[in-house]
């Protein structure tokens, strides 16, 4: 009833190729940028900032670099929390050589370096498929934590072995560092984020973004099309890779403040597979359902005993969550294994020809 | 120069210096390397059965080895507690097969590798919350395994075996057999052979796949208990080994998911390769190298055998 888009005439190929073709789509993306631009931030307290959109968005950004490479050029990848860690490495060394330069210049930049790491251990993709290829990057997987524990230049000597980040100002405000508030990170990172989801999403609508498919769909048929393989794989892995790369420096800059070589273990791999696949293979606006599913269930979890007025120990909280999130991941599967995407598009479906069935 | 040296030259200048040394480092690869193809020799039971790529393998291991010793904490006799742990894993398969597994038929294998993944997960929080996330250590005496080591005066110096090393590779090897004799002699191993040749062919021969899916994973779950108290003799029963079992990975990719012989050679190859690498290799690039040195042996095979040593030839059609 109030979503149907009837009335509404398409009169150049611009409005037809449109990524939002619908009017209430566009005024649902404008309200929900509006909230997120304003609302937010004025209302919003430091626990929801800092644990929960913050990491959220940062977790969302990586998500759309995982999905660029597995959902959409169908290819496995296990390795996406080093590339991360290459990004925050390469923010860090760049940032402490040229302290003067704008920070975000520098996270732009670490992207690129995370792009060619990224591209060298995709080459073996171009021979090597599906879950064989998933050895090739865990390979980059542990090679890589095993360089940010054992390169002292990586972390310049530090004794600790851990980064540090110093503050950097943004137009006079300090953006990083221990005296950066949680409103104005939460605002660059949101703007980052938003920007190159839409990047991302232009790229995946158009030739490049066919190309993957026709590769993730059958790359032997993409290629006797005249798509050139070697070309395509190592443009999804570039492009993954510097999304994942800007989601690791974000995440270490604008988040976290510092890191060791343990926060880029396997497990954060995992974890942003699990939000690429319960999200949807293959979707961007799947990358966002999937992260806050992910990230905010356990989270969720963690408080709802202390809500219902259920006294268990940490301990047991922590063990239950385990369990709740994993037969929650195995639920979600089972219900919708195209993901949570697919849930949304359905939902839109629905309510278009409510109140008819069909 | 002087690198190439020290890369090419000087670790078998060390080797031929010290052999007993290198006869040591060997038989330590190959016992790592044969509990690397047990772990992968789970994996690869319930791929060939299933086509899951089964991610849970190594915290069914964990899992497995908790049961049994944590029961035994509580009183239980080893053996009743051994019975019991059998027990556990049966139902285990069939809750899998039944909760996990029947509703996702048909559907694309990462959904279903993914699906382990929220096993693995629950597995975790239900070991955790029954049995303490605290390391325990294995019941090795109560199951009549040796422990203390045997020394060889061999080559001009001491060489010495754990006992429980030897023990290990035995059960490796008569596991080993045994399911190969249950795959090639049996008429469940015929029906398992045909299910993982064709699922809908064995279908129509009249061969029951949720029957056939229970037993395999209750096959993959006694293999796992094995691992679990192998593992566990030589380290602590603890959560720390699930990372182990991801060194299954490669092992499994080396030989060709679908192969057990496979699994055999390239868990020999992975635990060899490993220790000579870190003992000869790693002082030159300042140790540690053994996380990811699997992965890249792995991945230089694969680089020439894209379908691992053993596997089934990749042919593809449009």
């Amino acid at each position: 009833m109030f979503y149907r888009e009837a009335g509404q005439f398409k009169t150049s190929y611009a409005a037809d190729m449109a990524i939002f073709p619908i009017r209430q789509d566009r005024i649902g993306l404008g309200l929900i940028l509006v909230v997120a631009f304003v609302v937010i931030p004025l209302a919003g307290n430091q626990f929801l900032l800092n644990s929960i959109l913050i990491p959220f968005l940062i977790f969302s950004l990586a998500a759309i670099g995982l999905n660029i490479l597995t959902g959409y050029t169908g290819l496995l990848s296990l390795g996406s929390a080093a590339f991360m860690g290459v990004g925050a490495y390469a923010c860090y060394k760049l940032s402490t050589f040229f302290p003067e330069v704008n920070i975000l210049v520098w996270i732009l930049a670490s992207g690129f370096v995370s792009s060619a790491v990224g591209v060298f251990f995709g080459l073996p993709s171009l021979r090597i498929k599906g879950f064989y290829l998933a050895v090739a990057t865990l390979a980059a997987q542990f090679f890589l934590q095993w360089c940010f524990a054992r390169v002292p230049w990586l972390y310049n000597d530090n004794t600790s072995g851990a980064i540090e980040v110093s503050t950097h100002t943004l137009f006079g405000l300090p953006v990083t560092g221990p005296n950066a508030a949680p409103a104005t990170r939460y605002l660059v990172v949101l703007t980052i984020v938003a920007g190159m989801a839409w990047i991302a999403s232009n790229i995946v609508h158009g030739r490049i973004g066919r190309m993957w498919m026709a590769v993730r769909d059958m790359d032997i048929a993409a290629q006797l099309m005249g798509i050139r393989l070697l070309r395509a794989k190592l443009l999804a892995f570039a492009v993954s890779s510097f999304y994942v790369g800007v989601a690791g420096a974000l995440m270490v800059f604008l988040w976290l403040g510092a890191a060791e070589p343990e926060a880029f273990n396997i497990n954060l791999s995992f974890l942003l597979l699990f939000m690429v696949i319960i999200g949807g293979l293959g979707s961007i606006v799947g990358a966002f359902l999937g992260a806050a599913l992910i990230h905010i269930l356990p989270i969720a979890l963690r408080a709802l005993p202390a809500l219902i007025g259920l006294n268990l120990g940490s301990a047991t909280i922590e063990q239950l969550t385990f369990m709740v999130t994993g037969a929650l991941i195995i639920f979600f599967l089972i219900v919708e294994p195209l993901g949570l995407a697919r849930l949304w598009r359905i939902g839109k479906q629905k309510l278009r020809v409510w109140p008819f069935p069909y | 120069m002087s690198l190439l040296y020290q890369l090419f030259v000087d670790p078998f200048v060390q080797m031929a210096d010290a052999p007993d040394l290198l006869v040591q480092t060997l038989w330590e690869g190959f016992v790592g390397g044969v509990l690397y193809s047990l772990i992968a020799l789970g994996f690869v039971l319930i791929f060939k059965a299933s086509g899951v790529f089964n991610f849970a393998q190594g915290i069914m291991m964990v899992f497995a080895a908790l049961t049994l010793v944590g029961l035994h904490e509580k009183g239980v006799p080893a053996w009743l507690a051994l019975i019991a742990t059998i027990g556990v894993m049966y139902v285990l398969a069939l809750g899998v097969e039944r909760i996990v597994l029947r509703p996702l038929v048909n559907q694309p294998d990462i959904i279903l590798f993914m699906a382990t993944f929220g096993l693995t997960y629950f597995l975790i929080g239900l070991g955790e919350l029954l049995f303490g996330g605290s390391p325990k250590t294995m019941i090795t005496e109560q199951l009549y395994l040796p422990s203390g080591a045997l020394d060889f005066k061999i080559l001009g110096g001491t060489v010495s075996l754990q006992k429980i090393d030897i023990a290990a590779a035995i059960i490796a090897l008569v596991m080993v057999a045994g399911l190969g004799l249950f795959f090639q002699k049996t008429r469940i191993g015929r029906a398992l052979r045909a299910v993982a040749d064709d699922h809908q062919a064995a279908l129509s021969v009249g061969i029951s796949l949720n029957q056939i899916w229970v037993i395999v994973w209750f096959a993959a779950g006694i293999v796992a208990l094995a691992t679990g108290i192998l593992w566990g003799a030589r380290s602590d029963v603890s959560f720390a080994l699930q990372i182990v079992a991801l060194k299954a990975l490669p092992v499994l990719i080396l030989g060709g998911l679908t192969s057990i012989p496979g699994a055999i050679v390239g868990g020999l190859i992975i635990g060899v390769g490993e220790k000579l690498g870190e003992f000869y290799w790693g002082p030159i690039f300042g140790g540690g190298i053994e996380s990811w040195l699997a992965y890249v042996i792995a991945l230089a095979f694969l680089l020439f055998r894209p379908q691992g040593l053993f596997g089934e030839a990749i042919i593809e059609r449009i």
